[in-house]
Order: C-alpha cells, then structure tokens, then sequence
C-alpha cells in the first residue's frame, strides 16, 4: 500500500516487526512516509498513537482471529472508519461476521476454493461449492 | 437451568462445582489439554475439549437450549467474542463474562457483552469501601436504569449534621433510604435527625453524587433551598 502512495501506519506487539517492512526498501520504512506503533491492538493508548482516529481504511490482520474481530468492531464502531477489513481464519467465525456486516477475508475458505478449483479442473469428482 | 463455562481454570472450575451441586445442569469447555483431562476426570461427560471460541465446538455444547453461558477464560478477546456469538447468534439470554484487563471493560461495553465482571474492580472497589475517599462509597451502579446506590459518612459540623431527613436540601432524583448508625440500621422518616458519624444510604439518578457531596459535606450556612431543576 505504500508503494501505491498511501499513508500506511502499522501496529504490533513486536519492535522488530519493521525489519520485515523494510525488506525490499530503498530507505527506512519512515523515509517513505509510513508510520510504526509498538503496541497491542487492543489497548486503545496504541492505536491513538497509531494514528486511528484519522484512519480511512483500518487492516486488522494479527494471528488471533478473536483479537482481529474485537479490534474491527472498534474500529468500525467507536471511530466510524468506513472501510475496516478483518482476517479470520477459522471459516464458520468469518461467515458469521460477514453476515453480521464485517467485510472478512478468510485465507482457509480462499485456500479450500483454491484447490476445490484445482481438483475440479483435473477431472475429479470432488463437489464443488 | 442448562449452563455452559467456557474456561475451567480456577475461575471456570469452581463455578462448574457450585453450579452443579445447587441442581444445575453444567457443561464446561476448556481448550488445554493437560487442563481438560484433569476436569474431565472429575466432570466426566459434563467436560468438553476445545476451542470455546469456534462455533462447532459451542454448537456440540448444546449452546442453542443454553439458558446461560459464562466465559471464564484468561483471555478478554475470546471472552468478548463468546459471549457475542452466543447472544447474538445462538440467543443465549443470559451472558456474564470475567474482564481480566479492566481498561478492556469499555471494549466489552461496545460489543454488548454484560455484564462483564472485572475482579480487580471488585477488589477497588472494596478497597474504596474500607478507606472511602471523601467518605463516599459507591455501592450498586444500575446503568441502564441510570440508578446508582451510595454510602456517605456524615462529618461532624457538616450541613447535614443535626439536620431533619426533609431539611437536607437535596435535589430532586435522590432520596435517603437508610441510616447506618451504631452497627444498626433503619430507614428513616422526613423527621428523622441526622447526626455526625451516621452513614446514609442514598438512591439516585446517575451523575447526582457530586451535588450530593458538597450539599451534606458543606458548610452549616448554606442556603436551605439549594434544589436542583
């Protein structure tokens, strides 16, 4: 997102995670203009400080599938942004989400399709969604 | 009553043990193996293994006839979640979660999940009733009625030392419903005198209390009729 001109502010419990956002970089992740938090997500101290009250669009991609869901609803719910998207892994708590008005991606249901798909193409008799 | 405790750490399994001995029908979840082969033992059936926050697994808990769930984890976000789906999806009516961070209670509040029991709260708030700041206790906060419950100690040549219950002044929304004096109380009549070192029980509206303090706190000369519109 930043190399198509955004403004991108990530939070995470981990300092060294920047190591990984400046893989590939020219210059430091700041240099760029993007904005790093050390914090967790679900305190609100971090996510002021990650900039969440003038967020356009809010990502909420940890590991924890609940921790994801808890900190999208606050996103959309106490600071109103719009555009809030939430990675889910566990397929049943993603489509319930969704129904409930939560754009989720859930990269299980995107890897069963995938090779739903790809077993399909082959000529086998797997059902298809 | 049907009952389901997702968490059997010492919270979850205690609460499954009272829960069972007063006749309750009781299902607990716990999610650690090592955990879960321990309650098993001693819940047998009444013991499930797994995630309390999957669907499947609250589903073969039987959480659609559930007529309460708990969430007991360690963990606030599973319990938020919990208590979420099974209200919102599964209509459980009756939800209580543990709010292990109290600065996480408003995140409980925003998604709907009460009430959410903090026991660093309780333990605040028993601390504030053994050395009460400003001789004001909370004892019961009603918010959606917008009712609350306190305690204040009346100082001696305050206000309200000496006063008649009908001459406090108080605003309107607030009325004394008991006074604690000498290790007894009574509830007290308009002619009731109210003396240094009583504790008055007070019920009103939300967001009173401060007027409350300063009326019974202040000074001997204000004026009598300080009623709030």
């Amino acid at each position: 997102m930043i190399a198509t001109g955004h403004d991108v502010s990530v939070l995470d419990e981990d300092p060294e995670a920047i190591a990984l956002l400046e893989r590939g970089l020219d210059r430091p992740w700041e240099d760029h203009g993007g904005q790093f938090t050390v914090g967790t997500a679900l305190e609100m101290d971090a996510l002021l400080a990650a900039g969440i009250e003038n967020a356009d669009a809010f990502v909420a991609a940890t590991d924890g599938d609940n921790t994801n869901l808890v900190i999208a609803q606050i996103a959309k719910r106490r600071f109103e942004i719009d555009k809030v998207v939430v990675r889910v892994l566990d397929p049943m708590r993603a489509q319930w989400y969704e129904d409930q008005g939560l754009e989720t991606v859930c990269p299980t249901q995107k890897a069963i399709d995938m090779l739903l798909s790809a077993v399909g193409e082959n000529g086998s008799s797997a059902g298809t969604r | 009553m049907y009952v389901i405790v997702v968490g059997a750490g010492k919270v979850g399994l205690n609460l499954g043990r009272e829960l069972r001995a007063k006749g309750h029908e009781v299902t607990l979840i716990e999610s650690d193996p090592t955990r879960f082969a321990a309650v098993e033992e001693e819940f047998e059936h009444q013991a499930q293994y797994g995630d309390g926050s999957e669907l499947w697994v609250m589903e073969r808990a039987g959480v659609e006839r559930a007529e309460m769930l708990i969430a007991v984890t360690g963990d606030d976000e599973d319990n938020m979640l919990i208590c979420q789906v099974a209200r919102e999806k599964y209509g459980v009516e009756r939800i209580i979660s543990r709010c292990n961070n109290p600065r996480n209670l408003q995140h409980f509040e925003l998604l709907g999940v009460k009430p959410a029991v903090s026991a660093t709260d309780l333990i605040l708030r028993l601390i504030e009733h053994e050395v009460p700041k400003y001789g004001l206790v909370h004892l019961l906060d009603l918010p959606q009625e917008r009712l609350e419950i306190i305690e204040i100690e009346i100082q001696e040549d305050s206000f309200a030392d000496g006063r008649e219950v009908r001459s406090l002044g108080l605003p309107d929304g607030s009325l004394v419903i008991a006074i604690l004096r000498d290790g007894t109380g009574f509830v007290p009549l308009a002619d009731s005198v109210v003396e240094a070192g009583d504790e008055l029980l007070l019920v009103l509206d939300t967001g009173l209390e401060e007027k409350i303090t300063q009326r019974l706190g202040g000074p001997r000369t204000q004026p009598p009729e300080a009623r709030a519109a």
